[in-house]
């Protein structure tokens, strides 16, 4: 009788999945290929230690003023010594912990929104764009619950800086359904007003239109109204955004199959019911990744309001570098709120590209 | 019971205009625009009271009177006795010359990152696609001030400038390059050169007509390219060399002479060509892994080679996913060039809204105008591109 015995598997050939290997198929498959990697390799390989060095080996981290900066390579001093003014802006040191309360919320709601499995999402999304603005406003201004007022003059630093995206978000996804339903709206006027206003605000850049929120704004409203500068750089921002958000959800609305509004019709759905009940679910859905890829560039661009005198982040490393105890650190400075903007941006891409794969469901290739 | 009947039906009849969807639709739109108009009317209405509260001039007269600012770089001559309509003009030329530098070299550098990121050598791939990631998720005003504050302002002075050659010079003050000095006759070389184009076209279709006819190809790129470049040059050399270079010399303590590229568009350049480069490496990437494998695939059972799979095959479906992205980038690119007024770039925001609006205080005028400027340039980009989509969109049955 021929008892069937497994066999220990046997060795991959020779020479297939060594490093050696690996190095002769991704780096050395051709004489072009060879002088290419060895040309980036004396390209790279010097820079990159010299920027470790200078960043790590020889840096210095800890300290009160710029003598203890003496090793020769990046005086990190410079930012652990200010870092509460990178967190926080000039806001109160006893008055703190409210901000942190507000970190604390924001990183506790936005996580538990974007991990795809939370359940009872629908609700905290509600409360996410109803509660939590409410909350964070008297959190951060005070003027009630016994909390002392903090103008808005003080805000600054990371914290204006995620304030102003996620604000601008908030409020421009609304506006931007609504824009994106006026441009494929069947009333011509609602169409004319919607395309006027997406195509105006894309045309022109961020920058004039934040000047124009300081210097028109006051002028377009009466004279009594008398309107805080961040409020009016945040309208400015909102603004624009709405008619990039409402080209987005526009895209997620040409995307669903003309059969989903047939038969949302067919079972006597009204307009805004169809749309509400069948249409924005799945539009939303899919537009979530190109909707984070918005908010990247919207976070990036925040830095525009340093220009027109607000205190963000970027504001905060320019009006250290003018310091007279600490000039000459403007690389430093630089590299750090780079440093700070890459994690939340990268971060947020990556997310965009996993929520792409999740929602890609289709046929993959 | 007829009777309650018939009062019923005239009250569904009575009733039945407001669930028309048709007098629904025009009544909302009448209100929809009468909000906007009356919006419009209370912002207009406070702007003018407020204006003429603050005794703010209004309409367009200031263009006429006299800047008094000088401009750091001009393409045109101005100086400060010339007027704020001469002062927007220089503005504009200078966002435009920034706009285009940058949109040159980032399509190209955008184009190498994004081909090399598509590399089989594992290297190459990374570092595209490190550069990548980088840049294009740092805000482009850190990458301005960066260069600006952090690179060229840490340069060396003009004595100790970085040179190559006896013809270009880097230091603190900016690049300095040679100038050309056209003289007389130059004229001919120019066109030579239009000639040449016509000719390559003319020869296009007449080597695409040979094509149809007899089957054979005839090396239309090679001798285009030799048409380009010979023509001209040979009448170059004909007409006596009409050119010279006007090289940047060290005179006390700066260079004269030469064209220098002051710093702050050294900066803005590099920093916009930089981010942009980012962005279009990614857009070119996914437009050609856009073409399915099955299409190369087709092309090489047809017999074509690698180099006419590429020509035929993959480029013309590639760019149709490729460029209307590409246009949308170019256009933030122009947008972008606005930020020229954080360093100091006399660009159109710098000069209109930043200088002229400090002195004059017209700011409604003063900032219509820079966005219709831009508002323009979107359009007729946004017009051109619909044109193209509609040329070359994919024709399904």
């Amino acid at each position: 009788m021929v008892v069937y015995r497994e066999q220990p598997s046997l060795p991959s050939p020779a020479g297939q999945s060594s490093v050696a290997a690996w190095l002769r198929k991704n780096m050395f498959s051709s004489w072009l290929n060879s002088i290419v990697s060895l040309a980036l390799l004396y390209v790279l390989i010097p820079q990159l230690w010299s920027l470790i060095h200078w960043a790590f080996i020889s840096a210095d981290w800890f300290g009160d003023n710029r003598d203890q900066c003496v090793s020769g390579g990046a005086c990190w001093v410079f930012i652990t010594n200010r870092l509460n003014l990178f967190i926080y802006g000039f806001y109160p040191e006893s008055e703190h912990w409210r901000v942190n309360w507000v970190y604390a919320l924001t990183a506790l709601q936005v996580a538990a929104l974007l991990y795809p499995k939370t359940p009872h999402k629908t609700i905290l999304t509600g409360i996410f764009f109803i509660v939590y603005p409410f909350v964070v406003f008297y959190l951060l201004y005070g003027g009630a619950f016994g909390l002392e007022v903090v103008e808005t003059h003080k805000w600054g630093g990371l914290m204006l800086t995620l304030l102003l995206g996620i604000v601008g978000t908030l409020a421009a996804l609304p506006i931007g359904i609504v824009l994106a339903l006026g441009r494929r709206s069947e009333m011509p006027m609602i169409r004319a007003l919607s395309v006027v206003f997406i195509e105006f605000w894309r045309a022109v850049p961020l920058i004039t239109v934040l000047f124009m929120a300081s210097v028109m704004l006051p002028l377009f409203l009466s004279g009594e109204v008398n309107m805080d500068k961040l409020l009016r750089a945040m309208i400015g921002i909102i603004l624009f955004e709405s008619a990039y958000v409402a080209e987005v959800i526009r895209g997620g609305l040409q995307a669903i199959p003309k059969g989903q509004y047939e038969a949302a019709k067919a079972l006597g759905l009204n307009y805004w019911k169809s749309m509400g009940l069948i249409i924005m679910p799945q539009a939303l859905k899919i537009t979530i990744p190109s909707l984070v890829n918005t908010f990247i560039e919207l976070f990036k661009d925040t830095s525009l309001v340093t220009i027109i005198g607000l205190f963000d982040l970027l504001a905060v490393a320019k009006a250290g570098l003018s310091d007279p105890a600490w000039l000459g650190y403007s690389t430093e400075a630089y590299a750090f709120i780079a440093l700070v903007f890459w994690v939340f941006c990268f971060g947020m891409s990556r997310y965009s590209m996993y929520l792409e794969n999740l929602l890609h469901t289709g046929h993959k290739r | 019971m007829p009777a309650e009947n018939s009062k019923n039906q005239n009250n569904v009849v009575a009733t039945r205009w407001i669930y028309d969807p048709k007098v629904r639709g025009i009544i909302f739109q009448a209100v929809a625009v009468a909000c906007v108009a009356w919006m419009l009317f209370y912002f207009i209405s406070n702007a003018l009271h407020n204006m003429e509260t603050r005794g703010i001039a209004t309409g367009f007269a200031f263009l006429e009177n006299r800047a008094s600012f000088g401009i750091a770089q001009t393409l045109i001559s101005y100086s400060e006795d010339d007027t704020y309509g001469r002062a927007f003009i220089i503005g504009l030329l200078n966002t435009l010359l920034v706009s285009v530098i940058g949109i040159i070299f980032a399509t190209a550098l955008g184009f190498l990152v994004g081909i090399a990121r598509l590399s089989k050598n594992w290297l190459l791939s990374r570092a595209a696609a490190v550069y990548i990631e980088i840049f294009r998720n740092i805000p482009l005003l850190l990458q301005i001030f960066f260069w600006y504050f952090c690179v060229l302002r840490n340069l060396p002075a003009p004595r100790q400038s970085m040179s190559l050659g006896d013809a270009f010079f880097l230091n603190v003050r900016g690049l300095s390059i040679p100038a050309p000095v056209i003289e007389s006759g130059f004229s001919f070389v120019v066109g030579a050169f239009i000639v040449a184009i016509i000719a390559i076209v003319v020869l296009r279709k007449w080597a695409k007509k040979r094509q149809y006819l007899t089957g054979q190809i005839f090396p239309v790129f090679y001798s285009g390219l030799g048409l380009l470049i010979g023509l001209p040059l040979l009448t170059f050399l004909f007409s006596g060399m009409p050119l010279h270079w006007e090289l940047p010399e060290l005179k006390g303590f700066n260079f004269r002479g030469g064209f220098t590229i002051i710093p702050e568009l050294f900066s803005l350049a590099v920093a916009l060509t930089i981010f942009t480069a980012a962005s279009i490496a990614e857009i070119v990437r996914s437009g050609i892994l856009s073409v399915s494998k099955g299409q190369v695939e087709a092309a090489s059972a047809l017999g074509l080679r690698g180099g006419l799979t590429l020509r035929f095959v993959i480029i013309p479906q590639a760019m149709r996913v490729i460029i209307p992205p590409l246009t949308s980038q170019f256009l933030n690119l122009v947008k972008n060039s606005s930020l020229a007024t954080a360093v100091g770039y006399p660009d159109l925001v710098s000069v209109f809204m930043g200088s002229t609006l400090n002195q004059t205080g017209q700011a409604v005028e003063i900032i219509a105008m820079t966005m219709a400027v831009y508002l323009t340039i979107s359009l007729v980009t946004s017009a051109l591109m619909n044109m193209y989509n509609a040329k070359n969109a994919l024709v399904e049955r």
